[in-house]
């Protein structure tokens, strides 16, 4: 009988990546209302003292996989070894984030475990001691839920969605063999080409500034870095902004940019295309400032600013110096 | 080269969708249908490898009838050959059980996926697919360069972008700014009529239609209260009032 909720905790250069907080979190909250355990996996080499920290957002026991084969991620090494824990385990329900690794590994291990999976899920709840997900379809134009028929029922969920909630636990370290070798690996990781330092991921940004089309040019962009330096924030674009060479790919916010889940989202000069919002509506407080009121981002933004963005974002940065 | 390039026929992105009163589907009634657009890299990218080391493009897609539709632009484009596998809707694990049953006999030295399909926005496939052919795979590449008997991807991730080599035969799957796909031309439009495609059923493949992921139910989106438009005498009172908000009522700031 399939039994206890699974995650797969991320790492990077030794410490754990936010979003396995926020997926242990949920990961604890499903485990009680079904009565069972939450059993955590963590790959890495010389990664075992990150358990206690797993252990204190509801984690029961960290499966731990240390070798110097999991010092990269590879999909092959990690989805091996995570594979083999859930089988042997029998898991019931199998959670990760949907950041770039967890799209990966989740995806892979679908084929691996011979299941189904609700990716990118924004709620998950148990009903008759089933995992339903919620997740968006269609760049968030509707919203579809999920039942996963086979084991274990997996579902990779949406970066800062959920919260991180603490809720201490034992986090008792269970270790266990690699099982892969190493000339099993069919990939490798060449070179890591870090962006540049200080630059903030629009994926973990708490607060991200964004220009569009109504930016008029590269340059302009200069007020949102500044507005965007005070308020810890990243920079993003609009495909518009993008595809005129003003702001690269990465910067990209959209159905096909990247999907943003911040506190707060200031659009810029952004008219707000329906492929737009599937990057950023998720965000939890929407700002708009565009001098046209007809523009869309209007029906989705808290509040809203009718005028000339270059008067404005000025004045927003010279506000906000005052109070930070 | 033998090269594979796997294609969705979607709903263009600017389709109103709208969700059955029972929430079982969407209607499809005025929907126009499009190749997926992270399918067009892929599709481009087989093309420019075949244009550069000499082979052919072989192009599949698992869809209802008018996903032939799809399969004829990238002939157009200039893939040689479709593979068409009939059935109206499949899951994840299902679709790429069928395309591997259908790809195996190819043995390609390469796929293209797109890294999802912008309908189901699950991404999933592209992986599975790598799986089941017992294939490394490298996803949501901006980058991929062959040479000899090895890939090597250009992968964004958070903060940083890797370098990734695989072995192949393998599976990639392409992120926005991979390239720039060509748009097919009039010549290549009349070409693709004359150019074969296998139309197998997926049930024949011997594939399994009993979905593992099931859609209970779809709705429209949550709506978000209404917001409100802050008015004032100046820039620098409606700039004031709006960090006031963000402090005081949102607490974001």
């Amino acid at each position: 009988m399939a039994k206890g909720v699974w995650i797969v905790a991320e790492q990077r250069d030794g410490a754990l990546r936010n979003v396995s907080f926020e997926v242990a979190s949920v990961a604890r909250k499903l485990a009680d209302d079904l009565g069972e355990e939450v059993n955590a996996i963590l790959l890495g080499s010389g990664v075992e003292g990150l358990a206690p920290e797993l252990g204190k957002y509801g984690v029961d026991k960290v499966y731990v996989a240390d070798d110097a084969i999991f010092a990269d991620y590879t999909t092959d090494a990690y989805s091996e070894a995570v594979a083999k824990v859930v089988t042997d385990n029998d898991a019931s329900i199998l959670l990760l984030a949907a950041s770039v690794e967890g799209k990966d590994l989740s995806s892979r291990l679908v084929g691996k475990l011979a299941t189904g999976m609700a990716t990118d899920c924004t709620d998950v709840k148990i009903a008759d001691g089933k995992l339903y997900a919620t997740r968006p379809m269609y760049a968030g134009k509707c919203f579809g839920e999920i039942v996963v028929e086979s084991y274990p029922q997996m579902a990779s969920l949406r970066p800062k969605v959920f919260a991180a909630v603490e809720n201490a636990k034992a986090g008792e370290v269970v270790k266990c063999d690699a099982g892969v070798a190493a000339d099993a690996l069919k990939t490798k990781v060449l070179e890591t080409q870090k962006d540049a330092s200080g630059k903030i991921d629009l994926t973990e940004a708490d607060v991200i500034v964004s220009g569009g089309r109504g930016m008029k040019g590269p340059d302009e962009y200069k007020i949102l870095e500044e507005l965007a330096d005070l308020l810890g924030a990243a920079v993003g674009a609009s495909r518009a902004a993008v595809d005129a060479g003003w702001r690269p790919q990465s910067d990209q916010v959209g159905q096909t940019g990247k999907v943003v889940s911040p506190n707060l989202y200031i659009a810029c000069g952004i008219s707000g295309a329906i492929q737009h919002l599937a990057g950023m509506s998720s965000s939890k407080y929407i700002v708009a400032i565009n001098k046209d009121s007809e523009a869309p981002i209007f029906a989705k933004a808290d509040y809203g600013i009718v005028d000339d963005l270059f008067k404005i974002v000025p004045e927003v940065t010279a506000a906000a110096k005052k109070i930070m | 080269m033998n090269i594979v390039a796997c294609v969705k026929q979607v709903p263009d992105t600017e389709a109103f969708i709208k969700v059955k009163p029972d929430g079982s589907g969407i209607e499809e009634g005025n929907i126009k249908w499009v190749m997926n657009p992270y399918d067009e890299y892929g599709v481009e990218e087989a093309l420019k490898l075949k244009e550069a080391n000499g082979g052919e493009v072989t192009v599949i897609s698992l869809g209802p009838a008018r996903a032939m539709e799809t399969i004829r632009t990238a002939l157009a484009m200039g893939a040689e050959k479709g593979v068409h596998i009939t059935i109206d809707e499949a899951d994840a694990y299902n679709t790429a059980a069928a395309l591997a049953a259908a790809i195996k006999d190819i043995n390609p030295d390469i796929i293209f996926c797109g890294q999802r399909a912008i309908d189901d926005d699950s991404g999933q496939v592209g992986s599975v697919l790598a799986e089941l052919l017992g294939m490394p795979q490298v996803t949501i590449v901006t980058g991929c360069e062959v040479s000899g008997d090895k890939v090597k991807a250009v992968k964004p991730i958070e903060g940083a972008q890797l370098v990734i080599e695989s072995a192949m035969p393998c599976v990639v799957t392409a992120q926005k700014g991979l390239n720039e796909p060509r748009y097919a031309s009039l010549p290549g439009i009349m070409k693709a009529k004359k150019k074969p495609v296998d139309v197998k059923d997926a049930a024949a493949l011997g594939v399994s239609v009993e979905p593992k992921a099931k859609i209970v139910k779809m709705t429209p989106p949550p709506e978000r209260a209404p917001g409100k438009i802050i008015e004032g005498d100046d820039a620098a009172a409606k700039a004031s009032e709006l960090v006031r908000l963000l402090r005081e009522e949102a607490k974001v700031i």
